[in-house]
This record gives C-alpha cells, structure tokens and sequence, in this order.
C-alpha cells in the first residue's frame, strides 16, 4: 500500500515537471507531436525506474558510512550517479535502436539528452533526501516517470492544437509553451492537499 | 585598419578583451540569451526563484560552473575520444559542482538548505553541457572561458529578474528587506501610506507556476523589442 502511496504522490502531487520544474528542457523541445512525446515519456520512465533503485544500492552500501567500505563517501554521489544515468541511457539506446528503428530516428539526439535531463538527476537526489527504502525508491521512480510521461503528453496535445490559433507572433512558440506550463501548474496544484495514505486508511 | 586586416590571419595573439572577445560575453546577454533564446537551464531555474538572496548564490555558482568546465573541456578537446566525450564532460563537471557545493555548505548553511537538490542539478543543468558541446569543444581555451562568463551572466540575469518579480509581488520584500505591504514592520507602512495602500502580497508569485508565467512574459517583452527573434514556424 505504501508503495501505491508514493506512485501515486510523485506522479500527480509532487509531479516532476508541473511542480518542481525539472526535465524542462527535453520537455519543452520535443513537445510538438504527442508521438514523440509519448516515445520519449515511455524512454524516460524506464531509465527513471532502474537508475533510482540502481543509485539507491550505491549510496546504501557503497557510499554510506555503513557500506563496504567503511568510510563516509558521499562527496563521490554526484559522479557516481551520472555516470550509472549516462551508462542506463546508453543502454536504452542501444535497446531502442534494436527493437524499434522508427522510434530511434524520431527521438533522434533527445535520446542520449535524457542524461542531462533534469528529471532522472534530481529523482535520485529527492530519493536521497527523503531517505526511502529500496522498496520505496523503485515505485519512486516509476511515480515520477509516469508523471513526466503525463505532462509531456498533455502540453503536446495543447501545443498540437495551438497550430490553429492566432497567438501574437512574439509570444508563439517558446513564450505561449512557457504561459500554457504555469496554467497546467496551477490546474495540477488542486490536487496538492491530496494525502494518499488518508484515503488508502478510509478517512 | 586596413594594415591590421591584411596581418589578421597571421597573428596570433590579440588583446584578452578585444571587440570579438567582448561579444562573448556581451552576445548572452540579450540576443542570444541562454533561458530566453536558447531555451537552455530552465530545469533547475525556476524553482529557486521564490527569493533574491538564494537567485543570485545560484547565479554565482552557475558562472563559476559554466566558465570553468569550458575551460576546462577547451583544454582537454584534443585528447577527448568523441565516444566516451559525454562522460568526460560530466566528470569534468560533477567534480566543479561537488566543489561549489562544499564551499556553499561551508560558507552558508542556510542558503545551501534552501537551494537543496537544485545545487547538484547543475550537474544536469543544460546551459553548461550545452556550451560545452556548442563552443568549447571547438573553441580555444581564453575565449571558452569567455563564453562560459557571458551564458552564465545571461543565465543569472533572467534568474535575478525573475527572483525579483516573484519576491516584490509576492512577499512586498526585495532580498529580505520589506518594501512594500500592510504590515507594520514593512519599511513603508502602508497602514499609513496611501500611496501602497491599495497592495496587498499576491500569493500566487509565490507558487512556482509564476515563474513560468514571468519568464513567459519576459520572453513575450523581449521579442517585441527584438522582433529578429520571433519564432515564424
């Protein structure tokens, strides 16, 4: 149960992008076709789900005082989980190009940038700081890819249909993408009060 | 001139800061603007923008992070294999982000508590791979380090502006002193002044959807002043 709790928290209360910003900037680059949005989505909840279990073993018996070593290594975290992200990310390229050439060349350059995407850096960093279990961290990660996956796909979709409206020129592309995110922030923030175990406990 | 244009491919050096070496810094700025044109470091902007003082602790370390790792990556762009060039660049820059974010924590405490995660995001912070990729990977190393300067300023500039907005409008107070509100304590009393009479604080500024809104808006100022940067598709 607990497990639900926290997917359903970090994919529509805590969620990634309308909440704390981050992966903004795959998010917004590659919001202009829900096809590739969803490619991407479906990309980023899967490196999201094996990097934070992955980095959870890292910074639990590596890096920790009580790990294999001994010795308090948490001034490494930073290295360390960047170098399992771009190794996870690779993966997916590889897996990517072999089951699904079509999905490869439509993704094209954004796929080896989910590295630097915010989203899957900043999860492994939250994870830490709220200390959750291994459990935990896996419904974690996959809460915070769904999340993203769903944000991605909902300004797609508006951005998709904004191609008949008549913005002012100064505002189109970038500046009305940036408006629309705040306005679907705000829609997302009725559901902050929301406390998951309450429900799941009946109250 | 005419002399210095004949001698221009032979030599070699030039003043560090000439007319071409200042665009470096001078071109992020505006028209080439990191967050506004580039679309560059959104990701860990926004959220530390609810106030002056951490904005600009942020913008600092983003110069220092930005400057250093191109300089750094300029330096080592011949012997970087293109294969592996990605896990170079961000070892190269995990270690500056682990040194800033040392400092931070030993300097201030409370500031590094209030920029949380959003200090090791830099990491992933799109501005300075971005760069990296773009200029310093075929760039000599004095004016990569240029070029690191100008987008981290650009990049600080937008993220002040912000910071400023949100905390006027949406707590009456600029880097922790109050300016404006109807409380006692404020520095203008607005029980008394008819002048902010009428204000009181906008919570919404306060929500992080504002800061999409203002940069919105920015972006929305600047292109109708800068019309070569409107978006025709």
């Amino acid at each position: 149960m607990d497990a639900l709790n926290i997917f359903i928290k970090a994919a529509f209360i805590d969620n990634m992008v309308l909440a704390y910003f981050l992966g903004m900037c795959s998010y917004l680059a590659v919001s202009k076709t829900v096809k590739t949005a969803m490619g991407l989505g479906l990309a980023v909840i899967f490196v999201l789900g094996i990097t934070m279990p992955v980095n959870w073993l890292i910074s639990e018996y590596l890096l920790s005082e009580t790990g294999l070593f001994g010795v308090d290594l948490t001034f490494l975290r930073f290295i360390l989980f960047i170098a399992v992200i771009a190794s996870m990310v690779q993966l997916v390229e590889m897996v990517v190009e072999k089951f699904s050439p079509e999905l490869y060349a439509a993704l094209g350059i954004f796929l080896p940038l989910i590295t630097v995407n915010c989203a899957i850096l900043g999860g492994s960093l939250f994870m830490v700081s709220r200390e959750y279990t291994f459990g935990q961290s896996v419904s974690f990660g996959l809460g915070s890819g769904f999340g993203w996956l769903l944000a991605i796909i909902a300004i797609a979709a508006i951005r998709e249909k904004l191609r008949y409206s008549n913005v002012p020129p100064a505002l189109r592309g970038l500046g009305i993408a940036f408006i629309l995110t705040g306005l679907m922030g705000i829609a997302f923030m009725s559901l902050m009060g929301i406390d998951p175990a309450a429900l799941t406990a009946g109250k | 001139m005419a002399e210095t244009a004949v001698k221009a491919p032979v030599v070699e050096k030039e003043p560090l800061f000439s007319k071409k070496q200042k665009v470096l810094i001078t071109d992020p700025l505006n028209d080439n603007n990191p967050v506004t044109v580039q679309v560059l470091g959104i990701c860990s902007a926004l959220a530390v923008t609810t106030l002056v003082v951490p904005s600009v602790v942020m913008a600092i370390a983003v110069i220092f992070v930005t400057a250093f790792a191109n300089l750094f990556v300029s330096l080592l762009r011949n012997s970087i294999p293109t294969q592996i060039r990605m896990i170079v660049q961000l070892v190269v820059i995990a270690t500056l982000v682990t040194v800033v974010e040392l400092t931070l924590k030993a300097l201030s405490f409370e500031v590094y508590q209030q920029l949380s995660v959003f200090i090791g995001l830099i990491i992933t912070n799109c501005i300075v791979m971005g760069r990296l990729e773009a200029f310093a990977m075929a760039n000599k190393p004095w004016r990569s380090f240029l070029d690191g300067i100008g987008n981290g300023l650009g990049y600080g500039l937008i993220l002040i502006i912000v910071a400023a907005a949100r905390e006027i409008f949406g707590k009456g107070s600029f880097a922790g002193f109050q300016i404006i509100g109807n409380t006692p304590d404020y520095f203008i009393n607005t029980l008394d002044s008819a002048w902010f009479g009428w204000y009181s604080n906008n919570n919404l500024m306060v929500l992080p959807a504002a800061a999409m809104f203002v940069v919105g808006i920015i972006i929305w100022i600047q292109r109708s002043y800068n019309t070569k940067l409107v978006d025709i598709s």
